[in-house]
């Protein structure tokens, strides 16, 4: 990706990532189809940037995301932490990788160990790290003030929380390490309106005051636009647009995008009927090539996805088309 | 949605309905003092977050109130007649002929043994006294109108051979088999993805309008209640705060918690610039605020704690 010309790699940098799951239920059969999840994906994280991926169940952003957390081994591609390949012979061990990313999952309660007190949960990685045992109390009491809970809520169970709570405790264990990029997969959509306001405003006042950088995976558009940098929308397996937030709300070019800007149910609509982002023409592609792909219907996952590439359509902006 | 119908009668009316659970000094109430009316095909929408009441609300008018929850006070009018009044046996043939209701998880609402066609068939043979035979190729006009592929095929399928949204179809169509007269919706799409959602909230709309059918749409999701509603009943802590045209409310909220929720949310199209990112409304930073807005607007903390002493403790705490 063409970045900012800075010299300095990015902080992280996704290169030709691919995902393969064999399947079908022949466990013996020659030919087991795979399931392409993720197909050639590019990325770059800049340093306290919010980079956004977006898109429907199933396009692969998940396993995008468990990728890099080294949850999921990809098929092939590298994935670069400061220009150093965390993938393959020269991986870095779980310890030192528990120190570059951590995730905050959607559902709080499901992630958190009903049996452990939030203190216990949070302290267990300071331990396995050799923190010292005098340190852990008032590491555990700091990062429950930074995220708008007090010291005295280590001693209670997960159960004690409200849903909001949870997702606090959930991003207080995520920081506890101090990383430096937080996988943020679904962070509001399991939270009430009110409560998800709370949460997005903590998790911006983290990002400037630790200077964290995110990758944040939702479907939630409102969100998405109200927290990123840049915006990568994904389509079964592939980037079909990239861009800065702004471009990509304002001039959403990709069919793909514009679909599914257009099926958010936002409330202005009743407002400016007129400003309905459904009406208006499609852009046009890019001289000599077609978007791809053109039809969004149900893609077909096994097969090879045909020949693309993303086209630079504005500065920092890019679409995936194909020659025509 | 169509304009509504104009008649003079409402089809539904709610007075002063209270919900709540019976104790020895009086019921505890859960729903306080609710009252709004749907007119013949009038979309009606209730917003509010979760353990607003909103649910309760519903599941009330169709007895479907699980113990120890009752109807405490107030009357629930349908077409004039209080539903109150009915039989548990006359109570169960209005729901799903007169009154039907569609859930928010499809997979749970769907019985797994029964194929779906059997699952549609079985409300004509309830409400309508058809034979079974007759009923299954009404089965399959039920499920060619909601749009799903190849019915002839699918009224064989079972509910986990379909997809999330296939399901959710399939409950529509159960639901307006019998050509109800009212649909509650029950947070319909919210477990759905958004290009399907929005495939589905079109579906309702239009099967519903092409009817008359009248709909009780409830969700926490204010863009889902502005497409789809002519009217709007905003519940906060088992009340019913603000009750207005979806346009005015949107355009002008009055209560104060309204105006929490719409600036909590973050709005398509409301960043402008780099630095035009505006920090989102704390709606409980709003209720610290109470005693003043507690005389005007009935604004109260969340917990419905009955002990003033306990409520002051309460005011300073988190969340």
């Amino acid at each position: 990706m063409k970045d900012n010309a800075t010299t300095a790699p990015p902080l992280l940098e996704i290169r030709d990532l691919h995902v393969h799951f064999p399947v079908g239920n022949k466990l013996f059969a020659r030919n087991r189809r795979l399931l392409r999840a993720v197909s050639g994906i590019n990325l770059s994280l800049g340093h306290g940037e919010c980079l956004s991926i977006v898109g429907e169940s199933g396009c692969g952003k998940s396993t995008t995301a468990l990728a890099v957390m080294g949850l999921q081994e990809p098929t092939s591609g590298d994935i670069l932490v400061d220009g150093q390949s965390i993938i393959g012979d020269n991986a870095p061990g779980r310890m030192d990788r528990a120190r570059i990313a951590q995730m905050v999952f959607q559902d709080p309660y499901a992630s958190l160990n009903p049996r452990q007190t939030v203190h216990r949960s949070l302290a267990a990685p300071l331990r396995l790290h050799g923190t010292p045992n005098s340190e852990i109390d008032d590491r555990v009491a700091d990062i429950l003030k930074k995220v708008g809970l007090l010291p005295e809520h280590g001693a209670r169970f997960p159960h004690e929380f409200s849903g909001g709570q949870r997702q606090r405790i959930g991003i207080a264990r995520a920081l506890i390490l101090g990383p430096r990029i937080l996988m943020l997969d679904e962070p509001v959509s399991a939270l009430d309106v009110s409560v998800r306001a709370q949460i997005i405003n903590l998790l911006l006042d983290l990002q400037e005051d630790l200077s964290l950088s995110f990758v944040m995976i939702s479907h939630d558009l409102g969100v998405v636009e109200h927290m990123s940098d840049r915006v990568a929308v994904m389509y079964f397996g592939q980037i079909v647009e990239l861009g800065r937030w702004d471009a990509i709300f304002a001039r959403p070019t990709h069919p793909y995008t514009r679909k599914l800007i257009a099926t958010i149910p936002d409330p202005d609509t009743v407002l400016h009927p007129d400003r309905d982002r459904r009406a208006g023409k499609a852009p046009e592609p890019p001289a000599g090539y077609r978007f791809c792909p053109e039809d969004i219907g149900r893609p077909d996952v096994y097969s090879v996805p045909a020949e693309s590439a993303l086209i630079e359509i504005g500065p920092g902006h890019f679409v995936r088309c194909a020659t025509a | 949605m169509n304009e509504p119908v104009e008649h003079n009668a409402p089809l539904l009316e709610l007075k002063n309905l209270h919900v709540g659970i019976p104790g020895r000094r009086g019921s505890v109430d859960i729903v306080r003092d609710v009252s709004f009316s749907i007119m013949p095909g009038e979309a009606f929408g209730l917003v509010g977050e979760s353990g607003s009441g909103k649910s309760l609300t519903a599941l009330s008018l169709i007895r479907l109130l699980k113990k120890p929850l009752k109807v405490s006070q107030g009357q629930i009018l349908f077409k004039g007649d209080d539903l109150q009044n009915l039989t548990d046996r006359a109570m169960r043939q209005m729901r799903g002929d007169r009154i039907a209701m569609i859930f928010q998880e499809p997979m749970t609402a769907l019985n797994p043994l029964k194929t779906v066609g059997r699952q549609i068939a079985e409300m004509f043979v309830l409400h309508k006294g058809m034979g079974w035979a007759e009923a299954g190729r009404k089965a399959v006009d039920a499920l060619a109108s909601v749009h799903v592929p190849a019915p002839e095929e699918r009224v064989r399928a079972y509910p986990h051979q379909m997809s999330g949204g296939m399901r959710q179809r399939v409950m529509i169509a159960i639901a307006l088999a019998c050509d109800p007269d009212l649909l509650i919706a029950d947070e319909p799409t919210t477990a759905l993805d958004v290009t399907v959602q929005d495939e589905v909230l079109k579906l309702i709309a239009e099967l519903c309008a092409a009817r008359g059918t009248a709909v009780l749409l409830i969700s926490h999701d204010l863009g889902v209640i502005a497409n789809m509603c002519q009217r709007v009943g905003v519940m906060y802590s088992g009340r019913l705060v603000e009750e207005r045209d979806t346009y005015d409310l949107f355009a002008d909220p009055r209560h104060p918690y309204t105006k929490g929720l719409l600036g909590a949310l973050p709005r398509l199209g409301t960043r402008h610039g780099a630095a035009g990112r505006q920090r989102l409304v704390d709606i409980d930073s709003l209720i610290k605020d109470r005693d003043t807005l507690l005389q005007e607007f009935c604004f109260e903390p969340r917990n419905p704690v009955r002990d003033p002493r306990l409520r002051a403790g309460m005011a300073g705490g988190v969340e």
